[in-house]
Formats: structure tokens, sequence, C-alpha cells
């Protein structure tokens, strides 16, 4: 967006992308330790984006933290090490060693899967790390619970998350004190929306992965849904059986690890042809995520409070 | 009966459908283009809030196929609108509020028309709630007042106008809402608006936009409605779509731009960075550097995408300057002829958001833009009462209250007054022990005599009076409960300094309270005066070159905190004399124990009133291990080992 200015009135993109980036100055200025948790997708490639201008020309002065499961997709692994590189910032990877000794994956263990590798993994994480802010890029439209929660939420030295009793955040004055043993989760794209994120993507030519759009890929179906067989030796391994592979021209609206991630058919196979297709479509985002729906209507309330991000 | 043909998504919102289909390069030119517009919903639990935002969100087709479905599903579980689809459960998101059936929090909602981005804030009507929505409408530039159109206007249509307009937002939305519960009458309607005006020029709104709507069957929402023909005015989201934002007016202001961060990555870089709050700046522009005045030009705007020839409020940016001065965060930068105001001593309207009320006198943290000072809050000169706009005498601020109090700052501070200002106007005030987020405030203006009083500046200095004494001064703050120990300690320190020679004087709580603060009481205010004027006395005879020993109970953390502040580091130790308090009430001395226990003796520490232990004092006495002698022996020993004369 180099085109910023001669307009008296910025456009909603500008005003997203000005926030975004005096967020993230203020949690640098104010936290002793912070992270950005990168977790490879359109999202965090947004994030990862504005955190490059937030600082330009330093790169930005916190780690990239990526908090594995090993079970993500091949593409996604590559594209971290290149955004990594090209930010000129240190990558963190880190995978629960009990996860990883107990072999907890997607098709046995269900919740478990994201509970031990992703909402464990990234206790420990920050725990190890010592980090007392860490940057997170989820987004206040994706789920009923997010819509309420503050840009700067806190975590009990625990972890854990008070719905009923976040700070008051006014105007654009963040309070960033904490007491010891808390941590603060940051959202800097928190008033974004899934088409702000795509647009931006398309204005700034961000760097994202290919599954976004569509190409002939192998699948499978499993408990009803389409996904991709990624990593077809390791998937036979797991699930005891050779599943049935059929070539589709599919992409991912979500990216999550790849057993979890549902495929949707399509033939958009360009940034513009996805913004199209998800300006048309009818399905919402996180369908695709299997996560949302545990515990009824509140499952993400339920697992945030829990820990997860 | 359901009505379907209400829940048919007009065309005006719909036509893009087509454009995203045959053209979405084009689709996407105009939309890149949007502004983006922040507001609130307001009104009492039953105004259908919640209902109008689904609404629009049903409107402008934010709701997809799956949430649909659930909705639907959910609607018939627990929805309050018999079989019809109830919006609200879309927007009731805690669990807590889909069970109670009210809005606690505010959530923020989105949606999109071809010529806006919309934040929607939605508020929660309960007086208890009052921060939840002060929240909410600071970051808004339009509020939406919800009416029941059966009911009129209410308290709560009173409070929240008052809460909007307090907060400054120009733009009001007076939405008289279920029109269809009333047959669409415009009499009804046009008394609602006759009442509602008379009210809103009371308290200062100069201008609202009035409409008639029905949000549950979609009256006046994105098309004229063909039950109210008599209403000529916009639909709600025409009027949402065309009315100003204030980054508009913002950027026709003076220059100015709060320093987040010094942007260093190289000895050949040093940029200042931060979100441009008014006015616009370029390259070539004269600036000055507030609070020190000193002047440079910028040089450059930077950022990834390439230098900017000029930027404006709203934007993020990196400010190269001409000259090395002296610049970091908290200082602004500004316009070099028009520079805000810079000051140590306000008023301020306050809107207190903890359950613990305001303490006169405290110490607490004020952040405003990138600046944090350390602040003492007056006794209210009023709070208003939001009900009724009176205006009532008060000595502190309870959750939710309203008031106007003076503030002094530690170090001036760069500021404009709240209407002129949001960024620079507006803070927030921060506990200093829980660190929470206690109130939100605004500036009103500065105080003259902040700019009246000057520092005198004297020849024989504080140093100079040590030396004379030959010692280092400093001050012995014995801190415990009543009877724990402290006077008889500090009084065995004292005889022991005095017989080495050191110039010494011993404070004692029973002995100031005989004289200098003979007008104070016990209640939590008075302590805290009480030991705000000790702690003065004790620093104006630290710069006599005194040693000053000090033996108050000082029950409070943050006061203790607060004379720390007040001296040279390593000027200030804190002796807890740690005495627990059933050893204190068994050796009772002065009897008050029992006449606290007996309720004669009201706000007495340790009974009816908290004790803060300190956290880290420099000396701690254990008078269960160590007699009096011991402990005075071990104190002259550690603070004469470090005060040895300066050769």
């Amino acid at each position: 967006m180099s085109d910023l200015t001669n307009k008296s009135t910025l456009t909603h993109l500008q005003r997203l992308e000005a926030e975004a980036i005096h967020i993230m100055r203020e949690v640098v200025a104010e936290a002793t330790n912070p992270v950005m948790l990168y977790s490879v997708g359109k999202d965090s490639a947004v994030m990862l984006h504005l955190a490059r201008k937030a600082f330009y020309p330093s790169p930005p002065p916190f780690p990239l933290l990526h908090v594995d499961t090993t079970w993500k997709f091949k593409d996604m692994y590559a594209l971290r090490e290149r955004m990594a590189a090209e930010s000129g910032m240190e990558l963190l990877v880190y995978q629960n060693p009990e996860a990883m000794e107990r072999g907890i994956n997607p098709f046995d263990h269900g919740a478990l899967h994201t509970d031990m590798w992703k909402t464990e993994g990234l206790k420990q994480a920050l725990d190890k790390y010592g980090f007392d802010a860490a940057f997170g890029g989820a987004r206040r439209d994706e789920e009923k619970s997010r819509a309420k929660e503050r840009i700067f939420s806190f975590r009990t030295a625990s972890h854990g998350w008070d719905p009923k009793n976040q700070r008051p955040e006014l105007w654009n004055i963040y309070n960033a004190r904490k007491n010891k043993g808390e941590s603060i989760r940051v959202f800097p794209i928190s008033n974004w929306t899934e088409l702000d994120i795509w647009q931006y993507i398309h204005l700034n030519d961000v760097p994202i992965v290919p599954l976004y759009f569509a190409a002939v890929r192998p699948t499978f179906e499993w408990e009803g849904g389409l996904f991709m067989a990624d990593d077809l030796p390791r998937l036979e391994k797991v699930l005891g059986y050779k599943p049935e592979i059929t070539d589709r021209s599919i992409r991912f609206r979500t990216l999550g690890c790849f057993p979890l991630t549902g495929a949707v058919e399509s033939t958009a196979a360009t940034l513009t042809d996805v913004i199209q297709e998800t300006l048309l479509t009818t399905t919402s985002e996180r369908q695709g995520r299997v996560i949302d729906k545990d515990a009824g209507g509140a499952g993400m309330e339920v697992k945030k409070q829990q820990g997860y991000f | 009966m359901p009505e379907t043909d209400t829940f048919n998504a007009p065309d005006v919102i719909y036509q893009t459908e087509a454009l995203i289909a045959e053209d979405i390069e084009a689709y996407l030119d105009v939309h890149q283009h949007k502004t983006m517009l922040r507001f609130i919903t307001c009104g009492s639990v039953d105004d259908g809030k919640s209902t109008l935002i689904g609404r629009l969100l049903y409107d402008s087709k934010m709701i997809f196929e799956d949430q649909l479905a659930a909705l639907e599903a959910d609607s018939k579980r627990v929805g309050t609108q018999g079989a019809e689809i109830d919006f609200a459960l879309l927007v009731d998101g805690l669990a807590a509020e889909r069970e109670q059936g009210i809005t606690i929090d505010v959530a923020y909602r989105f949606f999109s028309t071809e010529k806006r981005k919309f934040i929607v804030a939605d508020c929660p009507g309960h007086e208890q709630y009052t921060r939840n929505m002060v929240t909410g409408a600071s970051t808004a530039d339009l509020a939406v007042i919800l009416i029941d159109a059966r009911k009129g206007v209410l308290t709560q249509t009173r409070r929240h106008s008052y809460l909007a307009h307090l907060i400054g937002i120009r733009h009001i939305v007076l939405a008289v809402n279920k029109m269809d519960l009333i047959g669409y009458d415009q009499a009804r309607y046009d008394a609602i608006v006759t009442d509602y005006a008379a009210f809103a020029s009371s308290i200062g709104i100069e201008t609202f936009t009035a409409m008639p709507i029905s949000g549950f069957k979609g009256d006046n929402i994105t098309s004229p409605s063909p039950n109210t023909p008599w209403y000529a005015g916009p639909t709600l989201m025409a009027h949402l779509e065309t009315v100003e934002v204030n980054t508009a007016a913002e950027a026709a202001r003076p220059f100015r731009m709060p320093v987040q961060w010094v942007n260093r990555p190289n000895l050949d870089f040093r940029g200042f960075s931060g979100l441009i709050a008014n006015g616009i700046v370029k390259p070539g522009d004269a600036v000055r550097v507030l609070p020190s005045g000193k002047t440079s030009t910028v040089t450059r705007v930077v950022t990834l995408d390439g230098d900017l020839e000029q930027a404006g409020a709203g934007q993020s940016v990196t400010l190269c300057l001409a000259d090395e001065i002296d610049c970091s965060r908290g200082d602004v930068l500004s316009a070099a002829d028009a520079p805000p105001e810079v000051a140590d001593q306000f008023e301020a309207s306050l809107v207190w958001m903890a359950d613990e009320p305001m303490v006169p006198g405290r110490a607490y943290w004020l952040k405003l833009a990138s600046q944090t000072v350390s602040v003492t809050v007056s006794q209210p000169k009023c709070t208003i009462n939001v009900n009724t706009m009176e205006r009532l005498a008060a000595k502190t601020l309870e959750l939710n209250a309203i008031g106007i109090a003076e503030i002094t700052t530690d170090k001036p501070v760069v500021f404009e007054a709240y209407g002129e200002s949001r960024s620079l106007g507006g803070f927030i005030l921060i506990d200093k022990i829980s660190n929470a987020t206690v109130a939100a405030g605004m500036l009103n203006f500065s105080l003259r005599r902040a700019q009246n009083v000057h520092w005198q500046a004297l020849d024989i200095t504080r140093e100079a009076h040590a030396r004379l004494k030959n010692q280092s001064p400093s001050v012995l703050w014995f801190t415990g409960l009543s009877g724990s120990g402290k006077s008889t300690i500090a009084n065995l320190v004292e005889k022991k300094l005095h017989a080495a020679g050191k110039h010494t004087f011993l404070l004692d709580g029973d002995n100031v309270r005989h004289g200098l603060n003979k007008d104070l009481g016990f209640t939590e205010t008075d302590r805290i005066e009480n030991i705000r004027r000790v702690g003065e006395v004790a620093k104006l005879m630290t710069d006599a070159g005194l040693i000053v020993l000090t033996a108050f109970i000082s029950p409070f953390r943050a006061e203790r905190e607060m004379v720390r502040a007040l001296l040279p580091e390593g000027e200030f130790y804190e002796v807890y004399v740690d005495t627990p308090l059933e050893e204190a009430e068994r050796r009772d001395v002065k009897g008050l124990y029992k006449k606290a226990r007996s309720g004669a003796l009201k706000n007495f520490t340790g009974i009816d009133s908290p004790y803060e232990a300190p956290e880290r004092p420099e000396i701690r006495v254990d008078t269960l291990r160590e007699t009096p002698e011991a402990a005075a022996e071990r104190i002259v020993a550690l603070i004469t080992g470090e005060w040895m004369p300066v050769i």
C-alpha cells in the first residue's frame, strides 16, 4: 500500500494496518520478552508482514515461534523456513516432547491431539523461553467468544483466561502492565475480517502457502470430510489401512494439521479467483475445522479458558 | 408466524454479487477504496440491540449458511422469538450471556457494504456495565441509541446519550425501534423525537439523526420501509455509509505524533516511530519535540513500501529528523509553530472502572498516548448522577461513577484537551499494585497554578548540607502493625546513631498526629494523606542533610512506594518490623486492639483495615526471634557500614 497519502480519509485497510502496527510497537516498547506466534497460515502471513512494516528498517525485534504438531502440510514447513530467512527473524520451533513420545496423532486421539500438541505445546514453549507477551493472529470475526476478547488479553501464570474479568481497553491505549507470572496474548489483527486478510494479501503481495490455491491433489475421504493425503506412507501407518486416494482439484480455506483441515473442491487457482470464491461462498471459514464444535456451542471459549490460543 | 418475506435480502447490498461473479478485479478496486466506520449500539436490555446487529449482519450477508443453520437450531432451543430466528443469539457470544439472555461485555462485530467496512461494538445496557459501554464508545465515530417505541425515552436512554456525548461521539442516531409493535404510528414517533430533542440539547448534544425502524422486521434498515411513508430520511444503512468519520477531522488539525519507539537498526539510521494523532507531515516540515521544546526538520517519512511524500492522521510511520536531538518514547513530535500544551496539573473527567473505589491522594500510573507518569488524584469536585445529570458532592468514585477531579503528575505531560484531541486528551489510570486499569479519563484543561508555581533555585544545595554534617542523608522507614515495636526499635537506633555523632530526627506517628496532621482521621484517604505529608517532611529533612527515622504503621504498599519515589535512589530504607497480629494483639501496649475488637475503634489496621506487608524491604526484623536491642545493633551496623563518610 504505497499510495497512503493525499486523501483526507484513509481506507479501511489503511486504518487496520496502522492499528496493527501501533499495537506491535506498544508491545515491543513495554514487554520485556515478546514473541510472535507463527502458524504459517494466511493470518500469520499478514501478521508477519505487518511486523516487518512496523519496525522497518529494523527487522522485527522478536523471534517467531512455531508450535509444531509434526502434522502440518509439507508446503507449510517450506514457507516457514523461507519467511524466517526473508524477515531476518529468529525462528523457534517447539514440539511437545510428551506428545512426540506418545505418538499423539489426529486419527487415534481426536481432541487430545489438539490439546497435547497445541494447547500444552504452546504453554510449554512460552514457559521454556519465558515469553511475557505473545502475538497471535486471531480475529474477532472468527468465532463468537473471540468477538469479546481484548486486543491485550491476559493469561494467568497457568495460562488461563477469565472472560468475565477482562481489563477495559480504551481508545488505543493499552495497559501492558502485568503481575508476576502473568503473560499477555496480543491480537494485532483482531479487527480484520477474512475478506480484509485476502484483500491485504492481494494488495501487498504477501507470500502465502500454495495450498490456498486450487490444484489437483491426492485426496481421501475420512469421517465425512475431504482431506489431502500429504504424507501417504505416514497416513497409512497411523490409519492402519491404505485410504482410497482420488485426485481432485482442491484448495484450503484455513490451514492446520493436514488430517484436521478439510479441503474444499475448487478451481480457484489465483488470488483473485480465491477472493471471488470466498465472497460468493456461503459456508463460513472455520466450518472445515473440527475444534469449534467440541463442547457444544461454547467450544472455543472452553478451549481458551484452558489455554488454547 | 414467520413472515419469510421480511428475511429477503434487500437489493442494495446484493447487487454487488453480480459484480463479484462477473468482474472480480473491478469489485476489488471498489472495495479497496472503502472507508471504515466504527460505531456502537446502546439501549436497555429489551430495546433490541443484538437483534438489530444480527439484522445488519444478516442483511449485509455476513452470516454464512452453516452459521444460519446453527442459528436456527439455537433459536428453537433457547431463542426468545418463538419459531422465528432470534438474531440476538448471533451476537451474544459468551456462554453466560446466552444463558441469562443479556449482554455483559462489549462484543465487536464486522460487516461491510460497497462503501464502508463497519465495526460495531455491541454495548451492554445495564447501569452496572457503564464501564463496558465507555470502553466500546472510546473508539466509536457514531452511536446508535435505540429506543423501544412502546416505551419512549427512558432513564437508560438518557444515561447512554450522556455517556456517548461525554466520550466525545459526534454523531448520534436515535433509532426508534419496534415500530412494528406500535403500528408504525407517526404521532407516537414524533412525540418520542421531540421528547429526546429537549433532553439532548440540555446536555449539549447539538445534533442527532432520528429514524423509525424495526430491527426484527427490517424496516428502514437497508431499504426505505413501505410501512413508514411519512418518513423521508435515510435508512440506517444509508446514514452509516455516508456520515463523516473521525480521521477526516483529525487530519485537519496541527501535526502531532506521540513517539512510541526509537528505530535504530544501525549507526546510520535513527527514526521515530509512531501513529500520527493529528494533522499531516512531510519532509521539510519544521517540528518541535515536547516536552523539551527542541526543534528540527523532518527529512524522511519512512515505510517498508518506500518513503512517503506526506503522511496524515491515522497512519503509523517512522520519521527521520535533520538534527541529532534528544527524543524518545513518550515525547510528542508536533508542528513547530503550533505545539500542544505541557503541564503537570489538570482538571479531568473520570469514569471509575474498578470494584475498589478511587482513593484520593494515592499514587496511580497514568498512561496518555505513549507517556506513562505517576499521578495523584484529588478528592472529586463532584460526581455526576448519570440518570438525572445532577452534580453531587462526593469523597470518592465508586465502580461506574463519573466525576471531575484534579490530577497532579510527577513530571510534565504533553497534552491537549480531550474535546480537541482524543489521542492527546484521553488517558487511563492503572493501579500500581494490581496493575488493573481502574479508570478512563479525559483531560479538560491544565490548572494555572501548574504554570505559576516555579521551583526556586537555592545556592546551598542538599549536597552542601550533607557535607557539613559529614554524612549521607537517608530515610529509615519503619513499618508494621500497631504494637509491633516500630517506635521502640526506631528510638534505639536513633540513640545509637546520635551517640556516633550522626545528625538525626525521628518522626513518630503519634507525635505527628498531635500537630502537623491533627486534622486527619483514620479513614483510608486520611491515612494516605498522613503518609504523604510525613514523606514530604522526611524529604525536606534529607535535603537539610539529616538521617530521618519514621515510625508509622503505613499499611499501604502504594504509599510507601510513593515516599520511596520522592527520594533519590538508595536513600530510602524500608524497615519491616514483622510481628504477627496475634503477638501484637497479645502485647496490646496501648490497649487499642481491645478497643478495636469491641468495635469502639474503627478502621484499625489488622482488625478491620488491611496491612499490606512489604515485598522486598531493605531490612526485616522478626521480633519473635530478635530483641529490640539486637535489631537496633544490626540496623546501625548495616547502615553505618554503607554510610562511611565520602572522602
